[in-house]
């Protein structure tokens, strides 16, 4: 029989995650800091109005792009938020999430051998969605000495004449950093001089902890040249949901909307009634999450500091990338053994690219109760290692 | 930090202070001295458990009573309430708006004390025109808690 199989898919390395999913999977007392999701429940008002909707028979497709009164409602809360106006019947499209909206936007934009910046550590989708693209990745590696965060440099380093779309992954997961308006402002200095795209991937966007988040669309001259995308599930704890939205120029997501009406339709129109409900009356339940948040990432960098574990100070998402290097261990061996002897799974920084080797990736999406358990494991973990290291 | 303060202890009023600076991301002798103000400025009336007494073997009923009364000239209800909440037994009084006036909790022994309390004390009182009792028959949620359901973390243990 023929081989039925793609080269081109399976070339793509399964992510980093699947390993230590399966190793988890098999100790059903291990507890867990390595979800990327909230521990919250969506809000029951926008549960309720999804309920509401199914019982109004409000089964059907939508359009293609989305429910209009949804886009409306996105073009008014970016205008709240970054003072930045989009036409919603053609700037606008509703996603299954923000994953979604990541792949067909690089299918869009992108032909074969045409180059994608990708800073790492970052989310484990934008490589393969490149690749399937028929895209050329070009990882640039981002430095604890940064706080991993994009400088110019950098990016300047890593842009070919090939060089089409810069992704631009903050707030940052897995490390936490976020992009300030200066550190934005340089970026885009260089992309307006050399001609090139960003997608901006802002999904947790609404979990900054220093400031407002400032989003490169806002600064002049880069709106024309970025695809934004953002979504509901890390703002209004609606992972289940899957919806996301990408804002951008109409030439763009006017073909974005083309591959996502073959291959998708609509997004699923239940979650979508829910989602205005959430831009219409939820950003006290935001600012709720996002305080409780707060006070989960300040306890963490306080016990890290009290046991000698080095981390930068990180101001988005809900993950702190604690430095491990000292230990003379791999991310991976780390994680592995930390789960082995402590029954904690963590995810190495390594799942989401070489350059977060010697860091881990430690989620804080869980109450304060349960962080408590988990972080008196690894400061037991930590004081062996540091009786190991003596002998 | 004053009101996130304040919604942190209404949750848990037992963290202790080295904690709460922590989260509040404050010095302990600010959180001290806020804690200090906060009481005498009467905002903090008194710290509470909050017991599940469905789970022991203790008899307690809970009744809610609305009352409704003739108001007095000059003192409109604050008089009557006064004569109301100085009952040991009563929990608490709120002035209602609506078909009635009073809103009386309260806690008993059994079933019969909380009537005795009622039909001696209570509609006996000069103001009060009449009274309904309701017995509580169970508590699903109670300070913002729900009770008896511990709800578990169904999220996958590892995602990216």
């Amino acid at each position: 029989m023929r081989n039925p199989l793609s080269d081109t898919i399976v070339t793509i390395k399964p992510s980093g995650i699947r390993k230590f999913f399966d190793i988890v999977s098999e100790m059903p007392d291990a507890i867990s800091l390595g979800v990327g999701e909230p521990d919250f429940d969506t809000p029951w008002h926008i549960r309720d109005e999804g309920i509401y909707s199914l019982e109004k028979g409000r089964t059907f497709y939508t359009s293609n792009a989305g429910l209009k009164e949804l886009r409306q409602e996105i073009c008014n809360y970016i205008y709240r938020r970054q003072k930045v106006s989009y036409e919603p019947l053609k700037e606008v499209i509703i996603t299954v999430g923000g994953s979604e909206a990541i792949d067909i936007a690089i299918r869009a934009m992108c032909d074969p051998g045409d180059e994608v910046l990708i800073p790492q550590p970052s989310y484990v989708s934008y490589e393969p969605c490149a690749i399937l693209a028929g895209a050329k990745p070009v990882i640039i590696p981002l430095k604890p000495e940064n706080e991993f965060r994009l400088t110019a440099e950098e990016l300047l380093e890593h842009i070919t004449d090939k060089t089409k779309i810069l992704v631009l992954p903050f707030p940052n997961n897995p490390t936490g950093a976020i992009m300030e308006k200066e550190d934005l402002e340089k970026i885009a200095k260089v992309i307006i001089e050399k001609d090139i795209f960003v997608l901006s991937d802002e999904i947790y966007s609404e979990l900054t902890y220093k400031g407002e988040h400032v989003s490169i669309i806002s600064i002049p001259g880069m709106k024309e040249r970025t695809i934004m995308i953002n979504g509901f599930s890390k703002a209004y704890a609606m992972t289940g949901w899957r919806l996301g939205y990408a804002c951008g120029p109409e030439v763009v997501i006017k073909q974005m909307t083309k591959i996502h009406q073959f291959c998708i339709m609509c997004a699923p129109t239940t979650s979508q009634y829910a989602a205005v409900e959430a831009l219409r009356n939820g950003d006290d339940d935001v600012v709720e999450m996002r305080t409780a948040y707060n006070e989960r990432r300040r306890y963490l960098m306080h016990t890290f500091r009290e046991m000698g574990l080095p981390c930068f100070e990180p101001f988005g998402a809900f993950y702190v990338f604690p430095d491990i290097r000292k230990f003379g261990m791999t991310s991976d061996e780390f994680a592995t053994r930390f789960l082995r002897e402590e029954k904690v799974a963590v995810v190495p920084g390594t799942a989401f690219g070489d350059s977060g080797e010697g860091f881990l990736r430690i989620s804080y999406a869980y109450s304060l109760e349960d962080l408590k358990v988990a972080i008196g494991r690894l400061r037991h973990f930590v004081e062996k290692l540091n009786e190991e290291a003596q002998k | 930090m004053r009101e996130e303060l304040l919604r942190i202890i209404e949750k848990n009023s037992r963290i202790d202070i080295k904690e709460l600076a922590i989260i509040l991301g404050a010095q302990e002798i600010d959180v001290i001295n806020e804690l200090q103000r906060l009481e005498d400025e009467g905002i903090i009336c008194g710290y509470h458990t909050m017991i599940d007494w469905d789970k022991i073997d203790v008899e307690k009923v809970t009744a809610m009573i609305e009352v409704r009364v003739t108001p007095q000239r000059g003192q409109g209800f604050d008089n009557i309430a006064e004569r109301i909440y100085k009952y040991p037994e009563v929990n608490s009084v709120y002035l209602i708006s609506g078909g009635f006036d009073l809103m009386v909790t309260l806690e008993g022994k059994s079933l019969r004390e909380v009537s005795s309390f009622v039909s001696n004390k209570l509609s006996t009182l000069d103001s009060v025109l009449s009274t309904a009792t309701h017995f509580i028959l169970k508590k699903y949620k109670d300070h913002g808690v729900i009770l008896s359901k511990k709800e578990e973390d169904t999220r996958e243990k590892i995602t990216p």
